[in-house]
């Protein structure tokens, strides 16, 4: 029997909206992807390598984030793609999409190339890279993305920097086109939001920071918007992070403009409050939002005009966010974090188990246009085992990630993923405390 | 009726009954800066660190004056002479400092929060000589115990403050302590310098000057930042000068008894005339005079208490 032999996984319930599934199933994975999908106890003769009781447990495509910062190549000190990978499969994701904001600038088939290679040696969870939209990140000249495309590359953005020049975004969009590749938006107008720490409202002005109002963000949506109705490409929204936004992306839905978006955890969960006493761990950008924009994004992602949730997972060192708020670098982890805060949306009915599917593997891999997104047979054996009831404490030091600026820590989560399995392959499995170690890695 | 905060980091979580104790404690010691030997042993042995990030004569001196009336040994560290320079975070300094066990460190900092993150590296008090935008609480106490020094009260007085409200961590500190004490509070100042978000604090907001200082007890006038213009906050100083410098045309709109109070440095015939800085109702040289004993007060009351006291009293709050 190989190593990499057929797993039968039993008495769980599978959540497959591609499929239209969402009844007890049982699922042989063999070679790589899904033999088959049938009533409960079918395999029980079956012969195979390994048998997973995932009793009490959901069965959902795995989870695919479209957007992380995995940090390397240049800042392997925050993350490197095998730590980053690690998270993710702790977290229940079987794929990532990685921003281009490395050192050097993911800007070439040779970068591109490099993650991929990584990624291999990791052989933890998928890794798409995102190629930069401009050389350098600069936000002037287009990068090759054609070369990238070629070497891998599923999406092009400068996340990280907007693209001040609308006349490059508009090249970007019409260029995209021809390989099918969205372009995923870092909506920020620099003017707006200069030198802000966190979300311009009461909060801001009761801490005496500077503020990023809501416009810095949805003045780029509305111009990106437009230039994606003019060229009639594809437009990703990242982090979306404001009531305007929503409403934008809806109004563009309506109309037929060729729009996606995103919203992370971070954003449905907390509000600017979280700031409280300077917390360098609830400093990111798009900042945390008031309470009126966490309940659009949640009302979005219920109607579907958010398409997809993703974790914007930004590693950084503590040294780089024990300091002055000001000086603090903007962003969270947020690999190992994301399950269960997204479920606590179906807790909340705001998501059925079939839209919370949707938003955390469907739609990322339609955006994305890679493997995933359904169990149905033939489909890649990309699965994560869900165990929705399980209780657990977010702890600094037994997160993956290298690094722990989390404003979660402490918290208590309810559900994670016990098993996460990639192209039939057992990646994460979490044991048990009672058998002594947490977790374990294959 | 006693002050029970650990450090002073603002006024906004400081409850009124503590702001009048410190007050009243301040009045306590008006008198020995009246001596002729202006020194008490209150705290002989105690250790008090002046750290200070930004450029500051006034709040400095009288934060050491203050150390040293009392007889506490001083240091003054600025940012000049401080590891900073060295590309050491303020983290690590405040380590160093507490391994030298300070009994209270004064900071001022060009960041909003960075006491707090220094209140949380060390175990002796901290108190906060203004940071950044946020809150300058000592400058709001010698303010509010000058207003009660010359107006017998500071409840139901109308208080405007005028000027640059969102970068002023005065504005802020003033705000908090005098709605606390029960004055009702109008702030001034073109919108660039004073969002509505304002008045969700439980104040007035007005951009208009005669409009706004129109029946005040007190005005409050407020340092304008000559580097504001270039950020496009306003046109021209000459421009903000002719729409919100307070001379004495426009304080006619005031009560006849009105005091006026300016935390300095002023700028002469730009936020406010000559006339009215040097004018019979202004304060300006009290608050100056008073802000040593608020300063000995707040030293008083946060630095006496032994340092075993204050780490015996951070366990017992860490264990409950």
């Amino acid at each position: 029997m190989t190593k990499d032999g057929a797993i039968a996984i039993e008495g769980g319930r599978l959540i497959d909206p591609a499929a239209a599934i969402d009844a007890p199933r049982d699922l042989l994975l063999e070679e790589g992807v899904v033999r088959a999908v049938e009533a409960p106890g079918t395999f029980r003769s079956t012969e195979v390598a390994r048998r997973i009781d995932a009793r009490g447990c959901w069965l959902v495509p795995g989870l695919i984030d479209l957007h992380v910062h995995l940090r390397e190549p240049g800042y392997e000190y925050k993350e490197t793609v095998a730590t980053g990978t690690a998270a993710a499969v702790a977290g229940g994701f079987t794929a990532v999409a990685c921003m281009a904001n490395t050192n050097p600038v993911n800007d070439s088939a040779a970068v591109t190339r490099f993650i991929l290679e990584r990624a291999a040696e990791a052989r933890l969870a998928r890794v798409y890279p995102i190629g930069a939209l401009s050389q350098g990140l600069r936000g002037e000249r287009l990068a090759e993305i054609g070369e990238m495309r070629a070497a891998g590359i599923v999406a092009v953005s400068d996340d990280g920097n907007p693209v001040a020049d609308a006349g490059l975004m508009r090249h970007a969009l019409e260029y995209c086109a021809m390989f099918g590749v969205p372009v995923v938006d870092h909506a920020e107008d620099p003017g707006l939001a200069a030198g802000g720490a966190m979300h311009e409202g009461r909060t801001s002005i009761r801490l005496g920071l500077k503020g990023i109002p809501a416009a810095a963000e949805e003045a780029m949506v509305s111009r990106d918007l437009l230039l994606a109705e003019l060229t009639g490409g594809r437009l990703h929204i990242a982090h979306a992070s404001t009531r305007g936004t929503v409403a934008l992306v809806r109004a563009a839905k309506a109309r037929g403009v060729r729009v996606t978006a995103e919203a992370t955890p971070h954003h449905f969960t907390l509000t600017d409050e979280a700031v409280a006493e300077y917390d360098g761990n609830a400093k990111m950008n798009p900042p945390l939002r008031a309470a009126e924009d966490r309940e659009a994004l949640r009302q979005a992602l219920a109607d579907g005009a958010i398409d997809a949730i993703a974790t914007d997972h930004a590693p950084h060192h503590r040294d780089e966010k024990d300091v002055e708020f000001d000086n603090a670098a903007f962003g969270i982890v947020g690999l190992e974090t994301a399950l269960p805060l997204s479920l606590r949306l179906v807790e909340e009915l705001v998501l059925s188990p079939a839209d919370w599917v949707r938003r955390t593997s469907v739609a990322p891999a339609e955006i994305l246009g890679v493997a995933g997104g359904t169990l149905r047979a033939g489909a890649a054996a990309d699965v994560t085992v869900v165990n929705p009831e399980i209780e657990w404490r977010v702890n600094a030091a037994e997160l993956r990630s290298k690094s722990k600026n989390s404003p979660f820590l402490g918290w208590t989560m309810r559900g994670r993923a016990i098993y996460t399995i990639v192209g039939g392959r057992v990646v994460f499995e979490h044991l048990a405390p009672a058998a002594g170690a947490s977790q374990s890695e294959r | 009726m006693s002050f029970t905060q650990r450090h002073l980091l603002g006024l906004e979580g400081v409850p009124a009954d503590e702001i009048v104790h410190v007050l009243d404690t301040a009045k306590s010691f008006v008198e020995i800066s009246e001596r002729d030997i202006k020194k008490v042993p209150t705290l002989r042995g105690k250790t008090v660190i002046n750290l200070f990030y930004e450029a500051s004569t006034r709040t400095r001196t009288s934060f050491e004056i203050a150390a040293k009336r009392l007889s506490a040994d001083t240091i003054n560290i600025t940012g000049s002479t401080s590891s900073a320079q060295k590309g050491e975070t303020l983290a690590d300094t405040a380590r160093n400092l507490e391994a030298m066990r300070p009994d209270a460190i004064v900071i001022r900092h060009p960041s909003s929060g960075a006491p707090h993150l220094l209140a949380r590296a060390v175990s002796s008090p901290v108190i906060n000589a203004g940071d950044g935008a946020h809150e300058h609480p000592t400058q709001a106490l010698l303010d509010l115990f000058t207003i009660r020094e010359k107006k017998g009260r500071v409840a139901g007085l109308e208080v405007a403050i005028v000027g640059d409200i969102l970068h002023s961590r005065v504005a802020r500190s003033n705000l908090y302590g005098l709605t606390k004490l029960g004055a009702c509070v109008r702030l001034v100042g073109p919108p660039t310098l004073l969002p509505d978000e304002f008045e969700s604090f439980g104040v007035a907001v007005h951009h208009d000057l005669r409009r706004g200082i129109a029946g005040a007890d007190v005005v409050m006038v407020l340092r304008i930042q000559r580097e504001r213009q270039g950020a496009n906050f306003f046109p021209s100083l000459e421009e903000y000068s002719r729409l919100f410098g307070l001379d004495r045309a426009a304080l006619a709109a005031a009560k006849p008894d009105v005091v006026i109070l300016h935390p300095g440095p002023i700028n002469r015939g730009i936020e406010i005339s000559s006339e009215v800085a040097d004018g019979p109702y202004s304060l300006i040289l009290e608050q100056v005079t008073n802000g040593v004993a608020v300063r000995m007060a707040l030293l008083y009351l946060l630095a006496a208490r032994g340092r075993s006291d204050a780490e015996r009293e951070a366990e017992e709050r860490e264990a409950s």
